[in-house]
């Protein structure tokens, strides 16, 4: 095999500049789509464990829907099929008009998918912190978004920070697909630079370190995190 | 009829609680008096917690009424948060906020329900940790306490709250031995005051020594109910008399 190994290339401009470009893109749809995941999914889950049967029954059904269609089949319907179901102003808007409308369906897709899977995270955890505490905050008689508030959600979080860190991770992974709707993220522009340069061994192993990099750095913080927000004589499990 | 000008604290009218198929209480009726003290006891599973925790509308009833101070708990249009305020509760495990400190837990109903600003909530919560002889204690966390301790510092908290009852489910029964007495003194003391108290409790040196009534239960029916001389003088059932000779032989 003649391949022309070159790493320098890597650093070359405008590689280099279009590589930190893309990591930028993948850090945002990530970020954004998380915001997204991380408030709709504990409102789900507090809806889920809530004593109205009706906010009950939305969660659940919410949670079926997104979490049994496939991530990819979920972004090509937001982009490709949803917009044939509104009126043709509002049609336009969303495949053209809107800002960075590919990068936002994106977004808004990989939020929505993610929210089931950080739904049921925050119901296990808030089925694990017990409805003992649930009613001993109750017989002091705070209402139930107190109680939410004030009790369950706190404990809540602190049980499932390892699984809402993966949860976040897989985001940052998932966050790849929006490539197969054009948006030029980390990994559309690794693509990129092999068929500029053909050097595709060097852009796919600097794609892997820079993705290795981040998750590193995001489980290093949690961990952190979890150690800082660790009641005093328990254990903290560390983020996974 | 106004219950207020009577001297009913607790009254519970034919109530009938089910779990799917399983009915848990039959038919039961019992009146509490102000300032009096009720000892339920009865073998596991009868219903005695099923029971207490009707009182305050933590579990709802299928039938039946129950009243508490002139308000009606099983009337749906009752504001049933403002209720439990007024009524303390003290479970087994004794379900401090984990989250919290022992100050912040005595503060947080006082606070977030009963509206009073942060010195006063200290300052009460500080006079209550003296009472149950915690106050070197304030700044730990639930987990740092021994389990009575634990205990008491749930009592502090929910008579901060200005309870005009308490009810406690079982509050010894998850205790090391050695632990049940500093607990029991507290429930005592509460009681020599004046306090309205119904106790799940097996204890029955605490039941002779400050119960007015003991209240037996089997299979979610409320079979004796009985002064407390007349229960440990002679319970009229079989089942009474069995309970008693094994909690009294062991
Ligand atoms: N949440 C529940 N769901 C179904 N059954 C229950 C529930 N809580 C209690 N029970 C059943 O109700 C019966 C009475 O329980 P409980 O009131 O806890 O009795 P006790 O406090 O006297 O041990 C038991 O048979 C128990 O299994
Ligand atoms: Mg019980």
């Amino acid at each position: 095999m003649n391949y022309n190994w070159d790493w320098g290339i890597l650093f070359r401009d405008p590689y280099l500049g279009w590589m930190i470009g893309a990591l930028g893109w993948t850090i945002v749809i990530s970020i954004l789509a998380w915001i997204i995941a991380f408030s709709l999914g504990s409102l789900l889950g507090i809806f889920r464990t809530s004593s109205k049967k009706s906010l009950r029954l939305i969660a659940t059904c919410y949670v079926e829907l997104f979490r049994n269609i496939p991530l990819l089949v979920q972004i090509f319907l937001w982009y490709f099929v949803f917009p044939e179901f509104l009126t043709d102003e509002w049609s336009r808007w969303v495949k053209r008009d809107m800002p960075y409308p590919a990068l936002t369906t994106a977004v808004v897709a990989i939020g929505l998918y993610t929210a089931s899977r950080v739904c049921e995270q925050v119901r296990s955890g808030i089925k694990a912190v017990g409805e003992d505490q649930r009613q001993a905050g109750r017989a002091i008689g705070m209402t139930e978004v107190q109680v939410y508030r004030f009790v369950l959600l706190p404990n809540a979080y602190r049980i499932i920070l390892p699984p809402l860190t993966s949860e976040f991770l897989t985001i940052f992974k998932n966050s790849s697909l929006a490539l197969t709707i054009g948006v030029i993220e980390l990994t559309a522009m690794t693509r990129q630079i092999e068929e500029y340069t053909f050097q595709g061994f060097e852009a796919f192993t600097a794609a892997t370190i820079i993705y290795s990099l981040v998750t590193f750095t995001v489980m290093a913080l949690m961990q952190q995190i979890d150690k800082r927000t660790a009641l005093p004589g328990s254990f903290s499990k560390g983020a996974s | 009829m106004n219950y207020e000008k009577s001297n009913m604290m607790i009254k519970v009218k034919s109530v009938n609680k089910w779990y799917g198929k399983i009915q848990v209480l039959n038919d039961c009726s019992l009146n509490v008096s102000k300032g009096e003290v009720i000892v339920v006891c009865g073998p596991s599973g009868s219903g005695k917690s099923s029971l207490i925790k009707t009182i305050n509308g933590l579990e709802p009833v299928n039938s039946g009424e129950i009243i508490v101070s002139g308000i009606s708990v099983t009337d749906k249009s009752t504001n049933l948060d403002q209720m439990r305020s007024k009524i303390g509760m003290v479970f087994q495990n004794f379900e401090l906020f984990p989250h919290m400190n022992v100050t912040e837990n005595i503060k947080l109903g006082q606070t977030k329900v009963l509206r009073r600003t942060n010195e006063e909530a200290e300052q009460k919560a500080q006079a209550l940790l003296e009472r149950v002889d915690l106050t070197e204690h304030a700044h730990k966390y639930p987990s740092q306490l021994s389990g009575g301790q634990q205990q008491r510092v749930a009592i502090a908290r929910g008579l901060a709250m200005e309870p005009m009852a308490m009810l406690f489910d079982e509050p010894t029964s998850a205790l090391d031995p050695e632990m049940i007495n500093e607990v029991l003194d507290v429930m005592v003391k509460l009681a020599k005051e004046g306090m309205t108290m119904m106790v799940v409790t097996h204890e029955m040196g605490f039941a002779r020594k400050v119960a007015d009534r003991v209240v037996f239960m089997d299979y979610g029916k409320i079979i004796e109910d009985a002064p407390s001389q007349d229960f440990f003088g002679s319970p009229r059932s079989d089942r009474a008399q069995e309970f008693l000779s094994k909690v009294l032989n062991h």
